[in-house]
């Protein structure tokens, strides 16, 4: 299995990187840190609002922050593909054997590893802050695919769209533009029903929200497993969506030589 | 013997009506070593692109290791080993890894791949810094696992573009020692150059590129014998008039291929210490001021000169290489 093979090496590649920057990690895992302490402590009174169903704003926070992390991690992945582009690894890449794919599919792969491993951490994290997660290893676990779905989707398009610009500036620019209004529009920081009824149409479309809303769910006392199903299966949706996109524009690039 | 490199009438436009190779065609001999010779923008990191499959002529064919670039890239991209402009080091990762990986993806692997990492970095002296971070190595050491890399699953024809591009001149002689080492295993090299002391160096067949397309080939004494005579450049102290100085020249009885660049007169004479003489006593009637006045052997510059009817360097430095830019993306 020659592509499984050169992704897994591809993957490799990028994990050993990564590995001999474990700073990168720790600095990627001070906002969520901010967003879960700071922000949770900040508006803890949130909870009072009448119709507000979670007594306790960090628990309800919690997975929303698991979510939101892997989707602002997921936004740079087309980074390190423009920092290849041009250091010519990519072309050094295109005039060997290797399957052409596998260097988009390892970029992802190790995403999702990051994904996991800092959907573990944040979840670490928050049952220190006084939150619990309910129907535990099962409901975590729903929790970090669905985080891993998104940042897959949302990694694809920032590597299709660094496969496109080929410009580090351009893509920061893209990426910051979208980062914070689309958290703001899903049910990270609040409960759906107390937003504006605009915010709340404006989510349904929102695949952030899709992931939010089911990881949130997972990990609650009383999962609707059907419902938490039927976003995972949009989410899918939109991974194979994005993920073709990224793949397109990577014969747009070896054509363009 | 057969046919390693084969181009046949490549063409290639760039947007922006750039032309880069505007019909160019040549074929390598197996195990030769064949210098593609010209300025920045001559059209040589196109036609590398071409043969090693990155890029798609306009029009035209070429066939790599008996392989056809545009039908059969998978077998061209298995016989070849490339050393580009830019490199493509991964510079997170030690040269160790860089090798493994490239082992990986030509489908290698296990003890064989070990072996051979080792292989590769003893013979390129990178043994000690084997397990350091590529981003701490030198110039010359980066360039030196590049060739490294290219060779890791022995291939049949090695492309060198512009290897020594940016290096310093004792780097850039390290390794031509080592790329001299490598010639007559049997390997064919297509080496292209804008350095005219590297072809000469190096490619035992060479053919000049100007303009995307070839104006003369043979090898690099073949080249120099055509020239008849010798290499008379006289340094002007003033910029003088060109028809004024061709007046004052078309007197002296056996100098020809007169060219004036700015200040600096080039012509040719068969017999050029003795035409000297003369030559400054034309100019000087012709209300010249000789600055200074040699006389050389015909060197590939002069090779240059003659074919394209520009000296080497004013082509170098006006050209921009629309490859390269496309390289930079």
């Amino acid at each position: 299995m020659k592509p499984l093979g050169d992704t897994l090496h591809m993957t490799g590649r990028h994990l050993t990187a990564l590995w001999r920057q474990p700073w990168l990690i720790a600095v990627s895992l001070v906002q969520p840190v901010i967003w879960l302490l700071l922000f949770g402590s900040l508006f803890g009174t949130v909870t009072d609002i009448p119709g507000f169903r979670s007594d306790n704003y960090i628990q309800f926070l919690a997975p929303g922050i698991v979510v939101m992390t892997a989707f602002f991690s997921s936004g740079w992945a087309g980074m390190p593909v423009i920092a290849d582009i041009n250091r010519g690894v990519i072309d050094r890449f295109l005039v060997s054997p290797v399957y052409g794919s596998s260097l988009i599919a390892g970029r992802l792969g190790s995403t999702a590893v990051v994904i996991a491993i800092q959907s573990l951490i944040i979840v670490g994290l928050a049952l220190i802050s006084g939150a619990s997660f309910d129907n535990g290893v099962l409901g975590v676990t729903v929790l970090t695919v669905v985080s891993i779905l998104l940042a897959g989707a949302f990694g694809s398009l920032s590597i299709g769209f660094a496969l496109i610009v080929r410009r580090e500036e351009s893509l920061i620019a893209t990426v910051q533009f979208l980062l914070l209004p689309l958290s703001f529009l899903s049910v990270i920081f609040m409960q759906k029903e107390l937003m504006p009824g605009w915010m709340q149409t404006a989510s349904n479309f929102n695949p952030l929200n899709w992931a939010v809303e089911a990881g949130r769910d997972a990990v609650s006392a009383s999962p609707d497993w059907a419902a938490i199903a039927g976003k995972g299966g949009l989410l899918f949706g939109f991974l194979l969506l994005c993920g073709a996109f990224a793949f397109r524009a990577f014969s747009l690039y070896q054509r363009s030589a | 013997m057969g046919v390693a490199i084969k181009a046949e009438s490549l063409a290639k436009r760039y947007p922006g009506d750039v032309t880069a190779l505007d019909g160019l065609s040549f074929s390598v001999p197996e195990g030769a070593v064949f210098g593609l010779l010209g300025p920045n923008g001559a059209g040589k990191s196109t036609a590398v692109k071409i043969l090693t499959t990155l890029a798609r002529p306009d029009t035209g064919s070429a066939s790599v290791a008996g392989f056809d670039v545009l039908r059969e890239p998978a077998g061209v991209r298995k016989a070849i080993g490339v050393v580009s402009q830019g490199g493509g080091l991964d510079q997170e990762a030690t040269g160790r890894e860089n090798l493994r990986l490239q082992g990986h993806v030509f489908g290698m692997g296990g003890d064989e791949l070990e072996r051979r990492a080792a292989q590769l970095l003893e013979q390129f002296g990178l043994t000690g810094a084997a397990d350091r971070l590529v981003r701490d190595y030198s110039g010359g050491m980066s360039r030196r696992l590049d060739v490294a890399l290219a060779l890791v699953h022995q291939p049949r024809v090695l492309f060198l573009d512009e290897p020594t591009t940016g290096l310093d001149p004792e780097v850039r002689a390290e390794l031509w020692e080592e790329i001299e080492r490598l010639i007559g295993a049997g390997l064919t090299v297509l080496l292209t150059t804008h350095y005219l002391e590297e072809a000469d160096r190096l490619a035992a067949e060479l053919a000049i590129v100007d303009r995307g397309r070839i104006v003369a080939e043979g090898s690099p004494d073949q080249l120099k014998r055509e020239l008849r005579g010798d290499a008379i450049q006289v340094e002007l102290g003033e910029a003088a008039d060109d028809g004024k100085v061709r007046e004052a020249l078309s007197t002296v009885a056996g100098i020809e291929q007169v060219l004036l660049d700015d200040r600096t007169l080039h012509a040719r004479a068969v017999d050029g210490a003795g035409a000297v003489p003369a030559v400054l006593a034309a100019l000087a009637a012709a209300g010249g001021v000789v600055a200074s006045v040699t006389v050389a052997r015909p060197s590939l510059d002069d090779v240059y000169l003659r074919f394209t009817g520009r000296p080497f360097h004013a082509a170098d430095a006006q050209a921009t290489d629309p490859g390269r830019a496309e390289a930079t993306r």
